[in-house]
């Protein structure tokens, strides 16, 4: 199939390319900017005027729920959410039910993607069995099985002696650690400690449970020279930590989940369970340090960290609710919002969302270059919409009644339109 | 909207009673008032009065509760309301039932009102936002947000013997971080336009910026202490040196509790009080719990006015259809 997008803003952030052009799509690939590869005929012609046309965009961080809670969502529901929303990557963290820790797991994400045909979906593998944190996983023979990295899912690991030897053992194989630094005894409460956890009475969580294990994790990864990656930050001293170890050249990076940017412990007034996230909102200077970390590049990543839930699991009591949001739905017009307000840059912003995590990743996607996948996403930035009803199965967003910038037009997965508006 | 809105209707009146925070002087005096007047009933010889006469009463309790359960039922009863008591924490709550389900049962039988009492902040507002409207909610406590009534009857025998607010020095003393007791009465106290409002405590048993919410903070009782017209006690859980947040017992009383040694420290026609149930010689010395300056028992007799004066305002708030005048 050849596809011929035309004369619109071409944005490629990993070769630094912007402007108005035409793209030819054939046999699944980028096969010229500018002008026509040889032979080229367009047997589908999308009028890109007026529109951004940028490669599809790669979720560092999505839920999809399966295998093990289909009641939330399932493989299928989501990634038809993620066409919708100009996405055609998604990274699974491997907290499933079995936990990805063995290849057979990882087989299974493969197949029901594949199956389903929306989008591509790359494994984490844990490090340790079961996420225990007390054995190793198997983790050469899940690089095998094609996993992207090997993660904690969320799940910290608190014994050190432990998190030294994955650390080691994930190096050995060059497998990148994906962490969430969030300890699991001083982060055991609802809300960021601070006036508004205060005067609801909800048990706060310091900046600490987080900065705390950073600070640790950063000499161990001094020490075993793994790459590193620190997902879902929420406070401002996260960024600087991670920024200076940057600068002494420590092979760390670092994501930020989209609704961190927006939102804050205010939100919570009126116990909010749409706002009931871990880690939780904190302050508004911490908020502005996330926006500023993702501007500077510190911060190499903006991911969805996409949790959708039935609607029981949000509906009771703050503290008795699940926490998470759900975030494919949404990704790109948040972060068109944070262009809006001026916060970044438009092709910084489409670079944090495609060629950051594609680097992290290690795959040859999130960019245009000619034989590149391709994975495409066509917006209409302009176009502005109302957060009604989400696409995903999960319909917990805080979002649901916001006014938000960006519509996507089309979502192309290896040159096939997997949607189109 | 937060709870602070969302408990009154548009003329600003109380529909349900969920927190202290964000209601006018207006309507504190309005409850204390009230309450003032049906103090008297406790001592006619019937009784009752038939404000809520034919109107059905709900007691949910999703937590143990003695004294605040059985003061809303009196209050409910000298009302003349039906009064009905669950004690869920016991019951269908533990057969897996969700919250929701269990309230539309309840519902399903046609109440005017819900005594709701919970482990988790903010369930109160929970099941306010979710009853049919015609039903009024009143909080007895959820997590460690707010126990409004009890904050009403804590400033309604407060002002029995001290009326004069303005020159009146409160302190909290104890554990504030758990305390529903504490962030509801620091708030009415604010509103009634106290003097000044201290809390006492080691920094593990205060929450984060509590100054925030109006208070000088004190980590020593001789100091905290000094000169105060009102000492509130706060109740000691045992857990909380389980989690690391005390050594022992005897510790704090020794740092914290109220002897009469302390006692001296204060104004001498100071007001001992506490929500209840006491530890005796953990928070409080029995001399002092039993001895001429505290009103602790009074507290609970003031407590069944203050309740059915709530009752009656949200109650007769919903009897009324929105926009006629009060």
């Amino acid at each position: 199939m050849h596809i011929l997008i035309q004369g619109g803003r071409v944005i490629d952030p990993a070769h630094q390319f912007d402007a108005v052009t035409d793209l030819y799509v054939a046999v699944g690939r980028v096969a010229g900017l500018g002008q026509p590869p040889a032979g080229f005929k367009a047997e589908r012609v999308i009028d890109a005027l007026g529109r951004i046309v940028c490669p599809g965009l790669i979720d560092l961080c999505a839920r999809l729920r399966e295998p093990g809670l289909e009641h939330k969502a399932t493989i299928a529901s989501e990634t038809r959410a993620a066409a919708a929303a100009g996405i055609t990557t998604l990274i699974c963290p491997p907290d499933t039910d079995p936990v990805i820790d063995e290849p057979a797991v990882v087989e299974l994400i493969r197949r029901r993607a594949e199956a389903a045909g929306y989008a591509r979906v790359r494994a984490l593998g844990a490090l340790t069995h079961r996420l225990r944190g007390e054995r190793l996983a198997e983790m050469a023979a899940l690089k095998e099985a094609g996993c992207v990295g090997v993660s904690d899912g969320g799940r910290p690991i608190t014994n050190a002696r432990v998190l030294r030897r994955a650390l080691e053992y994930a190096a050995t194989f060059d497998l990148t650690v994906f962490l969430t630094p969030l300890d699991p005894e001083l982060g055991s409460g609802l809300a960021h400690e601070g006036p508004v956890a205060t005067r609801l009475g909800l048990s706060g969580i310091p900046a600490a449970a987080e900065t705390g294990v950073i600070a640790r994790d950063l000499e161990l990864i001094r020490d075993i020279g793994v790459r590193a990656h620190f997902g879902r930050l929420s406070c401002a001293r996260s960024v600087e930590l991670v920024a200076r170890a940057q600068a002494e050249g420590l092979p760390v990076t670092a994501d930020v989940a989209v609704h961190h940017l927006h939102l804050t412990e205010n939100d919570l007034v009126g116990f909010d369970s749409r706002c009931h996230v871990r880690p939780p909102f904190r302050g508004v200077r911490d908020r502005d340090a996330l926006r500023a970390g993702l501007a500077s590049g510190a911060l190499s990543v903006l991911c969805s960290d996409h949790q959708p839930h039935e609607p029981d699991a949000k509906q009771a009591p703050f503290g008795d609710t699940e926490p998470g949001v759900s975030g494919l739905d949404t990704l790109l017009a948040l972060g068109l919002r944070l262009v809006r307000d001026g916060s970044l840059p438009l092709p910084t912003l489409l670079e944090r969302l495609t060629a950051g995590p594609a680097r992290i990743l290690g795959l040859d996607q999130g960019h245009l270059g000619i034989g590149a996948p391709a994975d495409l996403c066509v917006f209409a930035p302009d176009a502005d919409w109302l957060a009604a009803t989400l696409r995903s199965r999960g319909q917990n967003s805080p979002f649901i009644g916001w006014e938000l910038p960006g519509r996507v037009t089309h979502t192309l997965l290896e040159g096939q339109i997997v949607y189109e508006a | 909207m937060s709870a602070t809105h969302f408990q009154l209707d548009p003329q600003g009146r109380l529909l349900h009673f969920l927190t202290i925070e964000g209601l006018t002087r207006r309507h504190l005096t309005d409850i204390l008032d009230t309450a003032e007047s049906l103090h008297g009933v406790a001592e006619r010889r019937v009784k009752k009065l038939p404000t809520l006469h034919g109107k059905t009463v709900v007691n949910l309790f999703f937590e143990a509760s003695t004294r605040t359960r059985t003061t809303f039922e009196l209050a409910a009863k000298r009302l003349s309301a039906d009064v009905l008591t669950l004690n869920i924490a016991t019951s269908s709550a533990v057969k897996g039932e969700s919250l929701l389900d269990t309230l539309r049962n309840i519902e399903a039988m046609q109440c005017d009102m819900f005594v709701v009492r919970h482990e988790q902040s903010g369930a109160a507002e929970f099941i306010a936002r979710h009853v049919k409207p015609h039903i009024a909610v009143l909080n007895a406590g959820d997590g460690r947000h707010a126990h409004p009534t009890q904050a009403m009857l804590d400033v309604f025998t407060i002002r029995r013997h001290k009326p004069d607010f303005a020159h009146l020095q409160v302190a909290i003393v104890g554990d504030i971080l758990h305390s529903r007791v504490a962030r509801s009465l620091i708030h009415a106290l604010n509103i009634l336009g106290a003097g000044e409002i201290r809390v006492v405590a080691p920094r593990t048993l205060l929450p984060a910026q509590v100054e925030n919410l109006g208070v000088r903070v004190f980590h020593c009782p001789d100091d905290g202490l000094r000169d105060v017209d009102v000492i509130v006690m706060l109740r000691l859980q045992k857990e909380r040196m389980e989690g690391a947040l005390l050594p022992s017992e005897p510790e704090f009383f020794q740092r914290y509790g109220l002897t009469e040694e302390r006692l001296t420290l204060a104004k001498p026609d100071v007001l001992v009080m506490h929500p209840g149930p006491i530890n005796r010689g953990v928070e409080i010395d029995s001399r002092v719990a039993d001895g001429p300056r505290s009103v602790i028992l009074e507290q609970v007799t003031n407590g069944i006015a203050v309740r059915m004066a709530i009752m009656s305002i949200t109650l007769g708030n919903h009897a009324r259809p929105a926009g006629e005048a009060v």
